[in-house]
């Protein structure tokens, strides 16, 4: 594939931004900083569309399938934007003790949406994630980067009141 | 570039400053300078407590002491973890050591004007235990919570600036590695390590100096070695290593230099997981700093001896923390593990001999170095030697970490340093060594804890997550949760982890529904068994642990579900048969109104009905009853 027919796909400041990081990590011509690029545009783009992997491939010379192999590997890549509000419930074993799966079904029930899935007004994330490690909170939840701690089922309401 | 002579001055400039944290009642001579300030205020600003926004109570306090013109003679210190959780956000004012816990950003005008204008202590927010019946503040190292603790690993945690070099440098940092590269041999250093009898903290506890000796004897092609630090925390409930790094990120630059020096290593990689943002950024400022005196870099120390690391985030996978599956994810892989021999020591980072540490066990290296193996011998019981990091959670009253000298009993732990279970509950078990581990029961409490009593009692250190369940906990639910765990990270790549633990959780899942056959106690103990001894890595092998160590001490509450449909614990909601007691229900209506599905029909002042077949289980009845007469 010549080189030019990956920048057509993506908007002109995407493949500088994507060129950009790969710079930053070294990453023309070594393999090994493929997951610090991955995890920078999935910081900077929300998620990673497949313009930008095959981007990403031909620049750093991996083959893409073994892109999509690492982006499907890891939870912490997504191939599907998400929502304004990412709400993460922390499932980790401190939080789970403290009923943290019921705030998890107060959430999905008052949002309308399952685990791992984005409301259609495109507002809600919701994932259920791993010990995120503050379990002197638990339960705990993130709603982007904001936390909320020792909750309540009854606090779940007014916290996504907030973001309504 | 610093000269050793450079960084004596640092330490001789500023050592004073961490005498006053250190040294109760520490009384400085001279007036306060831009190295000793009068007061320091500490704000510990570990993940947990910048939940509670310690960010902005930093930023108070600095505008709160600009406006009082106090900034030439207080310090507002962003420090590391504390370790007591549960109290944050935490504030300690030295040199009084004032402990306050909880503080809001509402509360800091107060603190400074009183506290540190007028000298007088705002006794609302001080931590009740610090505070004796004549007014003086205990030494922390007096309180419950920090008495029977030793504070090795976190030793600089919360005592200094995980961003200020200077502070680590003044605390003995980089000692050890000046006297590596100056004085000591490669093969000194692996001696003093395995002499001290130091093992693996993330879990197996692999002798440490053996494994740097593998790698030290091991040769590559073009000589190149790589050391390389496992900071892939994935143990739900386990945060020690985050802690370091947030606190104390220096100590693992300095120790992997002086692992690179002793098995002849120029390049380390720390893989960090992506979820911990603060860590990340602390370390690589720590890294940047090294960089900026020359201690990372060429010709370290004006020695000869060249060193640099860089750090790879990892990406969500559990199963990275296993070391070949780390290995992979560093080269720039789906991260799957391979069957060892040979061992990364051998064939490691781009097929390179490699050390591959843990961070709580860099931690512990330095002061081996400093205080000498027969030191770190003395510490621990006989075949564990030193201290292990806890972090204890789940139903506890001090959520947090604790460092304590292997030995000490769970019951110690639990109530004395941990004060016990909240709400008067029974404890019924401690889970250790997260969804490789498993839980111990209330009869060995008394157990002391090290790596060989723990496997014994079939479950095993593991990283160190100590999570402690109550009464109302259930503990078929406790396996099915871990298994659910290791279900969702098993990589996939050998059957009996992805498809054996998939068939074990299913047998727990219809346990737990009230759907459980005959034999499902015996299949799942043949299944866990089998997986044990074919899976490719440590994650297989481990999962059916938290199974087989609730089938073991909990037998009971396993049959209570197969054989009576019925949940001890009250924990699983399939199994719940929600009633009412008509004696004492007076008809309010209001478990009614509470009901989603319309189960409950009555008139006011009429005994109600709960119907079973509508009935969904949701338990919203329950706390809506204020006569307690809806029965589960």
């Amino acid at each position: 594939m010549a080189k030019n027919e990956t920048t057509g796909i993506l908007a002109q400041e995407t493949a500088e931004l994507l060129k950009e990081i790969i710079l930053k990590h070294n990453g023309y011509g070594r393999r090994d900083a493929i997951m610090a690029v991955l995890n920078d545009v999935q910081a900077k783009l929300g998620y990673l569309p497949y313009e930008a992997q095959r981007y990403i491939a031909v620049e750093m010379d991996i083959p893409l399938a073994e892109i999509f192999g690492i982006v499907t590997f890891y939870s912490g890549f997504s191939l599907n934007p998400v929502g304004k509000y990412k709400i993460a419930v922390c499932m980790g074993t401190a939080c789970y003790v403290k009923d943290a799966h019921k705030i998890l079904a107060k959430i999905e029930q008052k949002c309308g949406i399952k685990a791992g899935e984005t409301s259609e007004d495109g507002l809600f994330t919701i994932v259920a994630t791993r010990c995120i490690g503050a379990c002197g909170l638990a339960p705990v939840i993130t709603i982007n980067e904001n936390v909320y701690g020792k909750l309540h089922l009854e606090d779940v309401d007014k916290v996504l009141e907030k973001y309504k | 570039m610093k000269t050793i002579a450079d960084l004596q001055a640092i330490r001789d400039k500023i050592k004073t400053r961490i005498l006053m944290r250190k040294e109760h009642g520490y009384k400085h001579e001279g007036p306060a300078s831009e190295t000793h300030f009068r007061s320091h205020v500490m704000v510990c600003a570990g993940t947990g407590c910048v939940a509670g926004s310690s960010e902005f109570i930093i930023s108070k306090f600095n505008e709160e002491v600009a406006k009082h013109g106090l900034q030439d003679d207080i310090m507002v210190v962003r420090t590391g973890c504390f370790g007591l959780c549960a109290l944050g956000p935490i504030v300690i004012v030295y040199p009084e050591g004032v402990f306050y816990s909880m503080v809001t950003v509402d509360d800091v005008p107060e603190i400074v004007t009183e506290h540190l204008k007028n000298g007088n202590i705002v006794k609302r927010l001080i931590y009740a235990e610090t505070l004796c019946k004549d007014e003086h503040i205990l030494p922390l190292d007096e309180v419950g919570f920090y008495k029977k603790q030793m504070r090795l690993a976190l030793r600089n945690c919360g005592l200094i600036d995980p961003e200020c070099i200077d502070e680590y440098i003044a605390n003995d940092g980089y000692v050890a590695l000046e006297k590596c590269l100056t004085e000591k041999k490669p093969s000194d250093v692996i001696d003093i390590v395995k002499a001290s009898g130091l093992r693996g903290r993330g879990g197996a506890g692999f002798p440490t100096g053996l494994k740097w000796e593998f790698a030290a004897k091991s040769q590559s092609d073009d000589g190149q070695k790589f050391v390389a630090c496992n900071a892939d925390e994935g143990d739900p409930g386990a945060f020690m290593d985050r802690s370091v790094l947030e606190g104390d990120p220096h100590v693992i630059i300095e120790s992997m230099a002086i692992a690179a020096y002793a098995i002849g290593g120029n390049h380390g990689y720390v893989y960090v997981r992506a979820e911990y943002p603060i860590a990340l950024n602390r370390l690589q400022k720590a890294i940047d700093d090294a960089r900026a005196y020359g201690l990372l870099g060429k010709n370290i120390l004006g020695t000869g001896f060249d060193f640099d690391m860089e750090i790879r985030p990892g990406a969500g996978a559990f199963v990275c923390g296993e070391e070949t599956a780390l290995i992979r994810s560093i080269e720039g892989n789906r991260g799957e593990p391979r069957p060892r021999p040979p061992f990364p020591a051998v064939k490691g980072i781009f097929g390179k001999p490699t050390v591959l540490n843990n961070v709580e066990t860099y931690a512990n290296i330095p002061q081996i170095i400093l205080n000498g193996a027969e030191w770190f011998q003395g510490i621990g019981t006989e075949k564990s030697k030193g201290t292990k990091v806890f972090a204890v959670g789940g139903k506890i009253n001090n959520v947090g970490l604790v460092e304590v000298p292997m030995g000490i009993t769970l019951r110690e732990v639990i109530y004395e340093i941990g004060g016990g279970i909240p709400k008067g509950k029974e404890f019924k078990a401690a889970q250790t060594g997260g969804p490789s581990g498993g839980c111990i029961p209330a009869q060995h409490l008394d157990a002391g804890i090290d790596f060989e009593s723990l496997t014994a009692l079939g479950s095993m250190m593991g990283s160190g997550g100590l999570i402690v369940m109550d009464e109302d906990n259930c503990m078929v639910d406790i396996a099915k949760f871990f298994l659910e765990f290791t279900v969702d990270e098993s990589c996939g790549k050998c059957p009996p982890c992805r498809i054996g633990t998939k068939r074990m959780y299913e047998i727990l899942e219809r346990i737990t529904e009230g759907k459980g056959e005959k034999d499902d106690i015996e299949k799942l103990e043949a299944l866990a068994k089998s997986i044990q001894t074919s899976a490719l890595c440590a994650l297989g092998q481990t999962a059916p642990n938290p199974v087989l160590s609730t089938i073991k001490y909990f037998r009971d509450e396993y049959e209570a579900h197969v054989c009576d449909k019925k949940c001890p614990a009250g924990a699983c909601q399939a199994m719940a048969k929600y009633g009412i007691t008509a004696e004492k229900c007076k008809g309010c209506t209001l478990c009614v109104k509470a009901c989603p599905v319309g189960a409950i029909t009555g008139e006011r002042k009429a005994v109600h009905v709960l119907d079973a077949e509508k009935c969904i289980k949701c338990g919203a009845c329950v706390p809506a009853c204020p006569f307690k007469a809806i029965y589960k």
